[in-house]
């Protein structure tokens, strides 16, 4: 949440906001509740398809799926960012500060996720972290934590998969964070960190939380909605235009052996293949959610959508600022791995 | 009036930039605008969620683009 020391009083008056909050939301549940039968209406009586039949399956998962998500998102996005509003990085660093290992990383996962972080800030947040204190592997629990709970990943994942999964995810993700801190914590890779990041003095912030008023959180929740639905909507209704078309015209077990359990291969190479995707979060879930339909497997699935939000290339780049090849190795290698594991894991539990 | 922005130079500082500017210019006032992408500097002022803004060396907020009005209210302030 961004703080600056504004005098002005926000100018909407007492009751106005709280008013459109709850008119927001009524208008939400009435059309999270009115998109299912509008989609059969539409496929099956309006555009007279065939329920069953190819293109009536693809047509009427799209008419129902695109609204579910975006509303989804939406929803999401608001709540998550409401929720970030009352942490900062400052305080996170603070509440980190002196915490050992083990509990240390824990909270640093936790925190992770309820932080408000822009990739952008990844190297001065890292420098901060560091400087004040805060172990090497605290500092990489938060980071691996951070990208996880991407709120467009999260909102997708409870669309499609339901909210089990969307939960069995975020706690392997946290669990990962946590894991991976604490190797890379063990394996003393401070030498590996930029050499000018040690001799840099941060300096006391001089803004004391001047809290934002609830009337600040709900713009700035409003704005950061606008903002990231705006960037991320084409993507979904590509993603789940393909998504469509897989589910209405693909056999029932096409990929059971490429995908499949059986294909052992396939959990390596689906991490691999997220690691460049980052941007592309909202357009590969129901892509994926339509291949998992067709014979792919829990954990395939799972390791690829966890590889594409939490090794992100974009986000790699910009630490390598602060951090040497060999650290930056170990990190993707440790947390690689662990989504491998994951991934694994699930296949053969699920 | 000493204005600087604190940030690595993603879309959000060139953001913050551009609003600055725009108050600096509708209040009329006389001010230096300074981009700082220096890490080292940034971490001077204790500033950790970029984009930063800075006024006649005090920190006046951090963590995001500010809004016009909440500039225009800090240059207030900050001329009184």
């Amino acid at each position: 949440m961004s703080t600056f020391q504004t005098t002005s009083p926000p100018t909407q008056s007492g009751w106005r906001l709280p008013a459109m909050v709850a008119g927001a939301a009524i208008i939400w549940l009435a059309l999270w509740n009115v998109i299912q039968p509008l989609a059969d209406w539409l496929s099956y009586s309006a555009f007279g398809l065939a329920p069953g039949s190819h293109l009536g399956e693809a047509v009427s998962f799209f008419l129902y799926d695109v609204p579910k998500i975006l509303l989804l998102l939406t929803g999401m996005i608001f709540i998550v960012t409401i929720i970030r509003s009352f942490f900062s990085p400052e305080q996170t660093r603070t509440l980190l500060g002196g915490k050992r290992e083990g509990l240390g990383n824990v909270l640093a996962a936790g925190l992770g996720v309820v932080t408000p972080f822009c990739s952008c800030s990844a190297v001065p947040l890292f420098i901060g972290f560091v400087e004040s204190g805060i172990p090497l592997g605290v500092t990489f629990s938060f980071l691996i934590a951070t990208p996880v709970v991407n709120e467009v990943a999260l909102a997708m994942l409870l669309g499609l998969f339901g909210w089990r999964i969307a939960a069995i995810y975020l706690v392997s993700g946290l669990l990962i964070a946590i894991v991976g801190g604490i190797v890379i914590g063990r394996l003393r890779l401070e030498r590996y960190v930029e050499d000018f990041v040690w001799k840099i003095q941060v300096g006391q912030a001089t803004q004391t939380g001047v809290k934002p008023t609830w009337s600040r959180r709900i713009q700035d929740a409003w704005q950061v909605t606008r903002d990231i639905v705006g960037r991320v909507w084409l993507f979904v209704v590509i993603g789940i235009a393909i998504g469509a078309g897989i589910h209405g015209y693909m056999p029932e077990d096409f990929l059971v052996g490429l995908m499949g359990r059986q294909a052992w291969w396939s959990v390596p190479a689906a991490v691999l293949l997220g690691i460049p995707l980052y941007s592309n979060a909202a357009g590969v879930i129901p892509v994926v959610h339509a291949l998992m339909g067709k014979g792919a497997a829990m954990g395939t699935a799972l390791a690829f959508m966890m590889s594409v939000v939490a090794l992100s290339l974009p986000e790699i780049l910009i630490l390598r600022k602060v951090l040497k090849m060999q650290l930056i190795a170990v990190f993707v290698s440790i947390v690689g791995l662990a989504i491998i594991v994951t991934g694994y894991l699930f296949n053969m539990i699920i | 009036m000493i204005i600087k922005v604190l940030g690595g130079g993603c879309a959000n500082c060139k953001k913050t930039k551009e609003v600055v500017q725009q108050a600096v210019d509708d209040l009329q006032l006389e001010a230096m605008i300074e981009e700082v992408s220096d890490m080292a500097d940034i971490m001077r002022y204790g500033v950790m969620s970029t984009p930063g803004l800075v006024i006649n060396e005090k920190v006046v907020g951090s963590g995001g683009v500010p809004s016009y009005d909440q500039v225009v209210d800090l240059l207030q302030q900050a001329r009184a």
